[in-house]
This record gives structure tokens, C-alpha cells and sequence, in this order.
């Protein structure tokens, strides 16, 4: 990071020595059934620069790269690539032109293996039609290798973690000659340590005087690797900034229209009652003998790496998942062997992969809210609608869920607005124990504040909340306490406001060494 | 820590390895099983004789299995087969006059035809391939009995049965023509960007769009090449009873799609193979032949059938269940 400066006085120079952007997109439009995604966007991109994109949820963001990559076609306006006109009919168009795009959701067929995912639609073939099978996986290993990532091309990719897959689609993409390379919300499922790697193929792109334009809902990636940021609103570009000119505030406020008041977590004491002990919970291949307690009205961190095994522990609990030990609720041993049972109990999980656990996609936003809560909804058996629609609109309003209507399929909305309904269907449950997994990935800021506002009040209400979370600053501004876990094992416990960063890498780095000296630390 | 990653996948690797192989091939142990239980209970099962009424068996399933396969990994189904076995074979035995040839190419034009508007109709107006197949099934059996009624209409040409008998050793030329389209069908999924790209269409479509794969072509490509198939089967049944009815491979579809299912195809598309369902066709014509010798009744063969296909995805899904957490 020592040459960022260097990076970026040269970059400037090559924007402003080159007059002439190298994709010039004017006034593009794009409406669907419903909703104007995209209402006369203009933005300019130069050769060899991280051109950030920001934007509340369903701002049109993601819409507005589909377009550049082919996926969709604009309704009006108009693309200039180099100088010439650049209408994509298909992915495929813009690939050849040097345009790719790394999806905010996973594109790679599961049940291929990683060489014939990267060189998806161009397999070589020899003389008789067959797959060159030999060249195909040199090839994969050499467009790995220039990535620096040590990926078998034989494996399944299905079976790759998701932060390896993603690394496929890095791949994928940069295996060709590319001018332009976006990025939909990468690290919306990556480590920090994963992070780091991804930013560090970012910068040899740039190096490369590849154009790159990258979306985040974090500001501090944005202010980390950007030399301009754009703000999308409602469809419209509202400004173009220059990021060594710009501060977060600023942005901020150009994307939600107001200011953000952001106060520390006030620091709460516990002596309510307990609501679930777990001692001894071990499950072969995710987590062993995981122990800890959580009281009324706690708010607990469950702070680690993307495969510590922190999800397959929420599992668990909620009877998804098979694991031995023993359950205490609110001091009486139970069992819990399906999703049932948990919810008998009072729990509620807010999974990790909302597509996987969370929604039912064809369904409107309404729909699965009520879902979720028929009981609480009906009378008599059958379902009170004017409760159930006040009750969506409650939720609604306050995450800000952009919605052409109650009904709309979950499926059409964008990324964070469905994990906003996943969010509302389970927040408005009221369970004894709320379990978030990564409760808010790819959510815009405005609506993360509110959500961190929803889940204090709860806790505040009495509810015991179990945060599993790999965002530094959301554990650590949330939590009364934190436990680190790391390959399986629980390996720190910290009281909130008493603990910084380093403490918890520490925590969840180091852990190898501390797991010999001492088992868990308790406080 | 990366050696010890690194240690840990090729110990997960090979381990899983050895799993695939047991899953690819499950159902072939579960032939073997049918075929040595068989044999011990009825002397007759593994004569010549039996074993090549066995393997005639597998043919006319087979034919419409292993052409429904690629359909199925595409992501889709296809109902029509039964029907199009119906409608081939009357035409396989009705166009006699016009030249043996003739009416060989017209069977096999009218099945491929019918494949293309299958996938033309799914692709191109966008209606689930269920629906339009359903439809296509009922549509072609009633055209099929309106034109001919409910007769049998016997072979003119005795050339066509005379080829179906001809056999080498016990082994018919049917059952020879079979194994070869099977094969090619195997090889072009495995090895051919045909084949990769009907099981990246299945797995993740979407995937497929953008990765610039002309996903309409694969697909109807496999319809029509399901078409094909049928017809193949329509003309082989013509020929080995030197006669054709409209109601000539009804229920078919069924049968092959079980066969489908049970070779380990994922109904939902994007994973399975020919080798499977060339295994799930034997098993279950052993299962068939095999309960015949020993008497049971007619009745309950339908009933095992469909008691052994449960048993049989219980079981895969408790395996794959276990693979997939291994891979998480
Ligand atoms: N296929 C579609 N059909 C109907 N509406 C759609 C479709 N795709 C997107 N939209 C709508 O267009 C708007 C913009 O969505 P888009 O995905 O571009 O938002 P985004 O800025 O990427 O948001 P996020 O930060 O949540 O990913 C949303 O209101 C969304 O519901
Ligand atoms: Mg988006």
C-alpha cells in the first residue's frame, strides 16, 4: 500500500491526459413492469481507474451493469466504447469487447469443473469435436495462476467454498483481453483476509490500465480503492466525486437524500435471566465442543472467519444440522432436531444464503412476511389481512424496502432489498432467540443503521440475540459480548466496549496457538 | 496453514473420489445384485436364451431413456416419447408401399420434427417444457389413432423384421444398434462442448446466458435428438413384431423416466450421465424378467418397481446429503 499514492497521482494523470473517457454511457433508461430502474444515467468511465459506484438498495446499480455486460438492453440512451457505439445484444458481445462482469450472485454452473466454468462458452475443441480436455486445463491453471490463485481446474466448482468460486469467476473474467471489469458487491461474502487478495488482483487490473468499476455498501473499501465514486439515486446520476476530494458524509448524504446520526453502542449490563446455555456442542467437520451461555436482553457477537463453522453452529442450535451435546433453555434440557422444535422453543434463524433458506422467490414481499407469522396474523384460523398488511408496511417503511408493490415477486428485487424482506419476515417473529447469520449482507448503509437500530430495540425488548457476523464494526458496535470462534473451536470472549480490531484478529488468527495454552478463555 | 489446507483437500479429494465412483455406479451394483439373487433363485435366468430376452427388453426403454437423459440434465422433460413411439412405428409399417426406405426416413423425419417443436415451443414462448410435452403427448396419440383407428396394421415388408432377427451369438442386432447409440449419446455429453453446455444450462442457466452459450440451440438440440430416439425405438418395436398400433408405447414415457431418475439424473437438470441410465434400464428389465421366472403376479411388478425406485433415491439422497456436507 506504500505506492497507493504513486497509483494514484499516475492515474490521475492518465485521466486527465486522456481526454477521451474510455465508455462514455448517456442517458440510459430502463424501466420494468413497475418500477423505473434506471431514469437518464450518465457516467464516464477512464482506462486505469477504480470508478466506485454507490447507491442505496435498488438504486439501479446492479441494473445499469447488467447493461454494460449485455445482460439486459437499455430502453433509451446510449454507450460509446473507445469511441464507437456499443450495443451488447448478449453477455457474449460484450465479452469480445472486453467488458465482463463478476455477479453480486454466484454464475458458475456447480456441477462442472473449474476449467470448464472459466472457459464457459469458449470450450476448445479438437479436429473431431471432442473437448481438448489437456489444453482446457492448462489453460484454467495458467488464467489461475496469472490471478495468483492455487485452485485445482479439475475440481468441482460446486465444491468450492464460495470466496474459491468467486475466485473462478475472477478468473473467468481476466482469461481474456479485458478493458472494462465490474465488480457487483465482491466482498459482500468474503473475509477480510479474502478481501485483501481481491483488492490486490484489483490493483493489477488497474496496473494492467484496466478500467474497473466497483460496487460496495462499504465506504471504507470504496475510500481504500477508488479514484472516483459515483452516486446513483432513484435511478439518476446524482454526482461524480473525486475520492481524494470526497469524504463519507458527503457521499452519504448524496445517496440517501439526508444525514446519518451515528452513535456508539451504548454499554449495557446483564443480570436478566438465561436464555439458552450450550455446553459441549460438537458436530464432526464444522465445530467441537462449543460452549456458551446467553442471557435475556443480550445481544451476543459471534465474531470469526467465513468457515469457522460459525453457520454450521447456528445450524445446530436452530435443528438444522446434527450435533451432540447438550441445550439448557431458560435452565431445562431440551432437544432439538428440526426447525420445528426450535421454533416451539422461541427461536428464530436469519440464514445465511437467503436465496437457499430464506424467501419463497416467486412471492411477494407480503407473502413472505406473513409466512413467517400466521400465527401471530390470524384469528380463528384464518388470516387477519389488514393486521398482516400493517404489519408489512411497518417493516417496510422503516427498512426502506424498495418495492413496486406488497406483492411483487421477491425474486425481481434487488439483492439488498431481499435481504431486507428476509430481515422483516424474521424480525417481526418477536422469538425469544434471534439468530443472525450475516444479517446484513449487501444491505445499503441507511437501512444497516436502521437495521441496528431494530435489533437494539428488540434486544431492549427482552430478546436474546445471537449476532454471527464476520463485519468488524457491526459485532463490535452491536455487541454486549463477543466470543470469537476460529476452525471450529470457540477461542476468546470479550466484553463489548471493552475490545478493539485487534483484539478480535487476534482472537480468531493467532488461535492456534492459544487453543494449546489454554482451551476457551472465559471472563 | 496453507500446507495443511492444502493437505486437507486432496485428502477430501480422493476420498470423494472413491464416493463418485460408488455413486456413478450404484445402480449397477444394484443390477448385479438383481442378477445374482436371480440366478440363484431360477435356474432359467442365466441361460442364452434368458439373457438375450433380457437385453431385448432394455432396448425399447432404453432407446427413449437414454434420449430423454440430455433432456433431463438440460433441465427439462420430455412426456411425448410414449406417443411418438406410437406414431413412428405406425408410419415405419404404413409407408411400406412407398419404399422400406422411405418409410424408415419418414419415421425417423416425423420423430425429429416433433422434437423440434417441443423445444422450439419451450425455448422460444417460454412455457415449461412439462406443459408443452404433456400436450404434445396427448395431441400426437389421438392424431395417431384418428388416422389408422384402433387396429394393428401387420408388416409388408418382411426385410424390417427379417434385420430385427438377425444376431450375433445370442446377442441381437437391436441390442447391438442400442449399445452403439448409447454410447455416442455417452460420449457426446461427456466429451463434446455440447454436452458441457447442456449440463452448464441445467446447473445454472443463468450462469449459461452469460457465459455466451446459444442456450436455445442446446436445448432444442436435445429435444430433437430425443425425437430421434423415439422414432428409433418406434421403428425397432415395428420391426421386432412385424406389426404397429397407435397405442404402441404408451406408458413408455413413464417407464423411461424412471429409468432416468433411478441412473441418478437430477430430475431438476444439471447433473447425471448415460452410464446411469444404461444401468437403471438393466436393473430394472432383470427386476422385470427375473420376477416373471419366478411367477409373481403381473399386478405387483409395478408395485416393486416403484417400491425399489423410492428405496433407491432414499438411499442416493442420504449419500449425496453426506457428500455435500463433506464438501462445505
Ligand atoms: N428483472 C426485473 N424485473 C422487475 N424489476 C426489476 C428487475 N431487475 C431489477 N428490478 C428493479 O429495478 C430496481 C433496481 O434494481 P437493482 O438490482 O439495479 O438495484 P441495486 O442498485 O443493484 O440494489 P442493491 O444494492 O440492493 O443490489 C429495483 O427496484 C428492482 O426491484
Ligand atoms: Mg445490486
Amino acid at each position: 500500500m506504500l505506492d497507493r499514492r504513486v497509483d494514484e497521482d499516475r492515474s490521475r494523470e492518465c485521466i486527465a491526459a486522456a481526454a477521451e473517457p474510455l465508455m462514455r454511457i448517456r442517458c440510459i433508461a430502463k424501466a420494468f413492469p413497475g418500477v423505473r430502474a434506471l431514469g437518464g444515467v450518465n457516467l464516464d468511465i477512464f482506462a486505469g481507474e477504480v470508478h466506485a459506484l454507490c447507491g442505496e438498495n435498488g438504486a439501479g446499480k446492479s441494473t445499469l451493469m447488467k447493461i454494460l455486460a449485455g445482460g439486459i438492453r437499455p430502453d433509451e440512451g446510449e454507450i460509446l466504447h473507445s469511441g464507437a457505439a456499443y450495443e451488447p445484444k448478449n453477455p457474449r458481445d460484450a465479452r469480445n469487447s472486453g467488458v465482463v462482469l463478476i455477479h453480486q450472485e454466484m454464475s458458475l454452473a456447480p456441477d462442472l469443473s473449474v476449467a470448464e466454468n472459466i472457459f464457459l462458452g469458449s470450450l476448445p475443441c479438437k479436429w473431431n469435436g471432442m473437448i481438448d480436455r489437456r489444453r482446457l486445463n492448462d489453460d484454467a491453471a495458467r488464467a489461475l495462476k496469472a490471478c495468483g490463485y492455487d485452485i485445482d481446474p479439475a475440481a468441482r466448482a460446486g465444491d468450492l467454498p464460495i470466496a474459491r468460486q468467486q475466485m473462478v469467476e475472477i478468473a473467468r473474467a481476466t482469461a481474456f483481453p479485458c478493458s472494462v471489469v465490474i465488480f457487483d458487491e465482491p466482498t459482500a461474502t468474503l473475509t477480510e483476509a479474502e478481501a485483501e487478495s481481491l483488492f490486490r488482483t484489483i490493483e493489477r487490473l488497474r496496473k494492467n490500465n484496466v478500467a474497473i468499476i466497483y460496487i460496495s455498501h462499504k465506504m471504507k473499501e470504496i475510500f481504500r480503492l477508488s479514484d472516483r465514486i459515483s452516486v446513483l439515486r432513484d435511478g439518476e446520476t446524482q454526482a461524480t466525486l473525486r475520492t481524494a476530494d470526497a469524504d463519507e458524509a458527503q457521499v452519504m448524504s448524496l445517496m440517501i437524500g439526508r444525514t446519518l446520526d451515528r452513535r456508539p453502542a451504548s454499554q449495557r449490563k446483564f443480570a436478566g435471566n438465561q436464555v439458552l446455555a450450550v455446553s459441549g456442542l460438537s458436530s464432526p467437520d464444522a465445530f467441537e465442543d462449543v460452549s456458551f451461555t446467553i442471557t435475556e436482553g443480550e445481544i451476543l457477537g459471534l465474531y470469526g472467519l467465513v468457515g469457522a463453522g460459525r453457520s454450521e453452529l447456528a445450524e445446530a442450535i436452530f435443528g438444522l444440522r446434527q450435533a451432540n451435546g447438550a441445550l439448557l433453555w431458560q435452565g431445562r434440557p431440551v432437544t432439538v432436531r428440526r426447525p420445528r422444535d426450535a421454533v416451539a422453543l422461541g427461536i428464530g434463524l436469519v440464514p445465511q444464503d437467503r436465496k437457499k433458506q430464506g424467501l419463497v422467490l416467486g412471492a411477494g414481499g407480503r407473502e413472505n412476511v406473513i409466512l413467517a407469522n400466521l400465527a401471530k396474523l390470524s384469528a380463528w384460523g384464518l388470516l387477519r389481512r389488514a393486521k398482516a398488511a400493517a404489519l408489512y408496511s411497518e417493516f417496510a417503511e422503516r427498512l426502506r424496502l424498495r418495492s413496486a408493490s406488497p406483492t411483487t415477486a421477491v425474486v425481481t428485487l434487488s439483492g439488498g432489498n431481499q435481504q431486507k424482506v428476509v430481515l422483516a419476515k424474521w424480525l417481526a417473529t418477536d422469538p425469544r432467540l434471534l439468530i443472525l447469520d450475516e444479517p446484513t449482507r449487501g444491505i445499503d448503509v441507511g437501512a444497516k443503521d436502521e437495521v441496528y437500530k431494530i435489533i437494539r430495540e428488540l434486544a431492549g425488548s427482552g430478546m436474546a440475540v445471537l449476532l454471527i457476523s464476520s463485519e468488524m464494526p457491526e459485532v463490535l458496535g452491536l455487541s454486549d459480548r463477543i466470543v470469537t470462534m476460529h476452525h471450529g473451536r470457540l477461542t476468546g470472549e470479550f466484553r463489548g466496549g471493552e475490545v478493539g480490531e485487534e483484539d478480535l484478529i487476534r482472537a480468531v488468527m493467532s488461535a492456534d496457538h492459544d487453543r494449546r495454552s489454554k482451551p476457551a478463555v472465559a471472563v | 496453514m496453507s500446507l495443511a489446507t492444502h493437505r486437507l483437500q486432496s485428502s477430501a479429494t480422493s476420498f470423494d473420489g472413491l464416493k463418485t465412483i460408488i455413486r456413478g455406479n450404484s445402480v449397477w451394483l444394484l443390477a448385479i445384485a438383481f442378477a445374482i439373487f436371480f440366478s440363484l433363485q431360477s435356474a432359467f435366468f442365466l441361460t442364452p436364451f434368458n439373457i438375450s430376452n433380457v437385453l431385448t427388453q432394455c432396448v425399447f426403454v432404453g432407446l427413449l431413456a437414454i434420449g430423454m437423459t440430455p433432456v433431463v440434465i438440460s433441465g427439462n422433460i420430455d412426456l411425448s416419447v410414449g406417443a411418438v413411439v406410437g406414431l413412428t412405428a405406425c408410419i415405419v409399417v404404413a409407408l411400406q408401399p412407398y419404399g422400406l426406405g422411405v418409410a424408415v426416413l419418414a419415421a425417423l423425419a416425423a420423430g425429429l420434427l416433433v422434437g423440434l417443436v417441443n423445444g422450439l415451443i419451450v425455448e422460444k414462448m417460454g412455457i415449461s417444457s412439462f406443459i408443452v410435452t404433456l400436450a404434445m403427448m396427448s395431441g400426437i396419440r389421438g392424431l395417431t389413432f384418428l388416422a389408422i383407428g384402433d387396429i394393428s396394421l401387420s408388416s409388408t415388408d418382411d426385410r424390417l423384421n427379417t434385420f430385427a432377427m438377425l444376431a450375433i451369438g445370442p446377442i441381437s442386432i437391436v441390442v447391438v444398434l442400442f449399445a452403439a447409440l448409447a454410447a455416442i449419446v455417452g460420449v457426446v455429453l461427456r466429451f463434446t462442448s455440447h454436452g458441457r453446455n447442456t449440463y452448464a444450462i441445467g446447473g445454472n442457466r443463468s450462469a449459461a446466458v452469460d457465459a455466451g452459450i446459444a442456450v436455445s440451440r442446446h436445448v432444442i438440440a436435445n429435444f430433437a435428438l430425443c425425437g430421434l430416439m423415439a422414432a428409433t425405438c418406434g421403428i425397432a418395436m415395428a420391426a421386432n413384431l412385424g406389426a404397429a398400433a397407435p397405442s404402441f408405447g404408451r406408458d413408455y414415457e413413464l417407464l423411461a423416466i424412471t429409468a432416468v431418475v433411478l441412473g441418478g439424473t437430477r430430475l431438476q437438470g444439471g447433473k447425471g450421465g448415460v452410464a446411469g441410465t444404461l444401468g437403471a434400464v438393466l436393473a430394472l428389465a432383470i427386476l422385470r424378467n427375473g420376477l416373471n421366472l419366478l411367477r409373481v403376479s403381473p399386478f405387483y411388478i409395478p408395485v416393486v418397481v416403484g417400491l425399489v425406485l423410492i428405496m433407491a433415491l432414499v438411499l442416493d439422497r442420504r449419500v449425496n446429503r453426506q457428500a455435500m456436507r463433506h464438501g462445505e
